[in-house]
């Protein structure tokens, strides 16, 4: 039976997020968790969160899960959602800065507060709502989702990734930022696939296929 | 392209039933809220929010069943207001499955719960709901103050100093409504919405008044809102969202189609 296990390190709605997995896969075993042996044997893996990566970090610590993800990315399908992306980096600028997992290179960044559209207007903090989305590369995990679908964003940061290769979708919040990143094993997007209606349901079902490749 | 203007059908949810008559003519039961739920997240809706006018303490569990159940089967952000008294309540809501979840009264009686609640769970889930009532008279340059208990309580606290500090304390969103306008079908307070639009650096949801498809994008053109919030029209089968999207597209609001 294909297994999956949603690391629950408390940093926000799991529910949702095992829920649409189970919408997607009926018949997959979907285990929200910190058990690190549970995750260690499952089939894949989704890293999932909301709020401030400071915090997140301390958590996964606390729980030995900091070197646990470091392992598993390498063995196994991995996907980060939101914070689950961001702790993928090297560090973010949140509270005067502080320590990723280091997976991927690159920063977590602040969109501020002088954020403007093209037309001048001053943007919102948070970026909050359905965005679209541009594909940059071609991928498993993109299958059925036509360039230029809207996914449902809601977050205050966000990814500078040092290494373009890795940059799977952009999206624009008065200018280009990293929507999605990809990886061997491992893919992860800033939107919230589990509260995007029917796209994000198929990029759930596209993981639970994925092999990682 | 830029972020999509977002349409919030709202439900008035009492002892775990939509109440306020949703008159969908081809649903069996139009008091079950995921029924409900269900018609809209089809009809296109962005978000959808709950709002729990349950009087009876004891009565208020069954919102968290609501919740849970609405959750499991639609994947759209729900945001759950009513009744929040404490920061264990907003962790009740969104480990039932809450995205978000509004506080209003509580906020006023002790403003600082805002600021626990968002250092605890992150700002993004954090919606301060104000019911703003304008106050001047005819004669000078409005302001507007904030009420409770459903617009009948005054607390003599001015809307744009309140907003501006909610946001300030870690509100990720202002759901404001207009206690004037809300039930006259005479559109939003449009004065008020961009007032409390262009003072706050978090989005502003326009709520109380929307009796027609223009009143929605005079709320995001003239109102600066972030996202619009109805219910009658919707629920009355007048518009379904679909068509309230399709109106606002032709007028050149970006949205979800």
């Amino acid at each position: 039976m294909n297994s999956v296990a949603v690391i629950d390190y408390g940093m926000g709605n799991l529910r949702s997020v095992s829920k649409a997995l189970e919408h997607v896969s009926p018949n997959a075993l979907v285990q929200v968790t910190n058990d690190p042996k549970i995750i260690a044997e499952s089939d894949r893996v989704v890293f999932p969160g909301v709020g401030a990566l400071r915090e997140a970090m301390a958590e996964l610590k606390r729980l030995s899960l900091d070197e646990l993800i470091k392992d598993l990315v390498k063995e196994k399908p991995f996907l980060g959602i939101c914070l689950g992306m961001q702790a993928l980096f090297d560090s973010g600028e949140e509270n005067g800065g502080c320590d990723a997992l280091g997976i991927l290179p690159g920063t977590v960044d602040y969109f501020g507060q002088n954020r403007k559209d093209e037309k001048g207007q001053k943007l919102k903090v948070p970026h909050m709502g359905w965005s679209m989305l541009d594909i940059k590369q071609d991928h498993p995990m993109w299958h059925g989702v036509t360039p230029g679908s809207r996914f449902y964003f809601v977050h205050s940061y966000y990814v500078v990734a040092n290494d373009a290769n890795h940059i799977a979708g952009v999206c624009d919040y008065g200018g280009e930022f990293c929507a999605a990143v990809a990886a061997p094993n491992i893919f992860a997007v800033q939107f919230h696939p589990e509260k995007s209606q029917d796209l994000g349901l198929r990029l759930l079902d596209n993981f639970m296929q994925w092999n990682g490749q | 392209m830029a972020l999509a203007k977002r349409i919030i059908p709202c439900l008035d949810v009492d002892n775990g039933r939509v109440v306020k008559g949703v008159q969908f003519v081809d649903i069996r039961d139009a008091g079950d809220p995921v029924e409900v739920a269900r018609r809209y997240d089809a009809q296109g809706a962005d978000e959808l929010v709950f709002l729990d006018i349950t009087a009876s303490h004891q009565g208020r569990d069954t919102i968290v069943s609501v919740v849970e159940q609405v959750a499991s089967e639609i994947f759209i952000p729900l945001t759950v207001g009513g009744g929040i008294r404490a920061v264990d309540d907003v962790g009740r809501m969104l480990k039932a499955g809450a995205d978000k979840v509004g506080i209003n009264t509580a906020a006023i009686a002790e403003p600082d719960l805002v600021r626990r609640a968002a250092d605890k769970y992150g700002t993004q889930c954090i919606v301060v709901a104000v019911d703003a009532r304008r106050v001047s008279a005819k004669s000078e340059s409005p302001y507007w103050q904030v009420y409770t208990h459903g617009g009948r309580k005054e607390t003599g606290i001015d809307v744009i100093e309140w907003v501006q500090r909610m946001a300030q304390y870690g509100a990720g969103e202002i759901l404001l409504t207009s206690m004037d306008r809300d039930g006259t079908k005479d559109g939003f307070d449009l004065e008020l919405t961009r007032s409390v639009s262009d003072s706050v650096g978090v989005p502003v949801i326009a709520s109380g008044g929307v009796g027609s498809l223009p009143h929605l994008v005079d709320g995001v053109v003239e109102g600066h809102a972030d996202a619009v919030l109805a219910a009658s029209i919707f629920h009355y089968g007048e518009h379904s969202v679909g068509e309230a999207k399709q109106f606002m597209a032709s007028a050149g609001i970006e949205v979800r189609l």
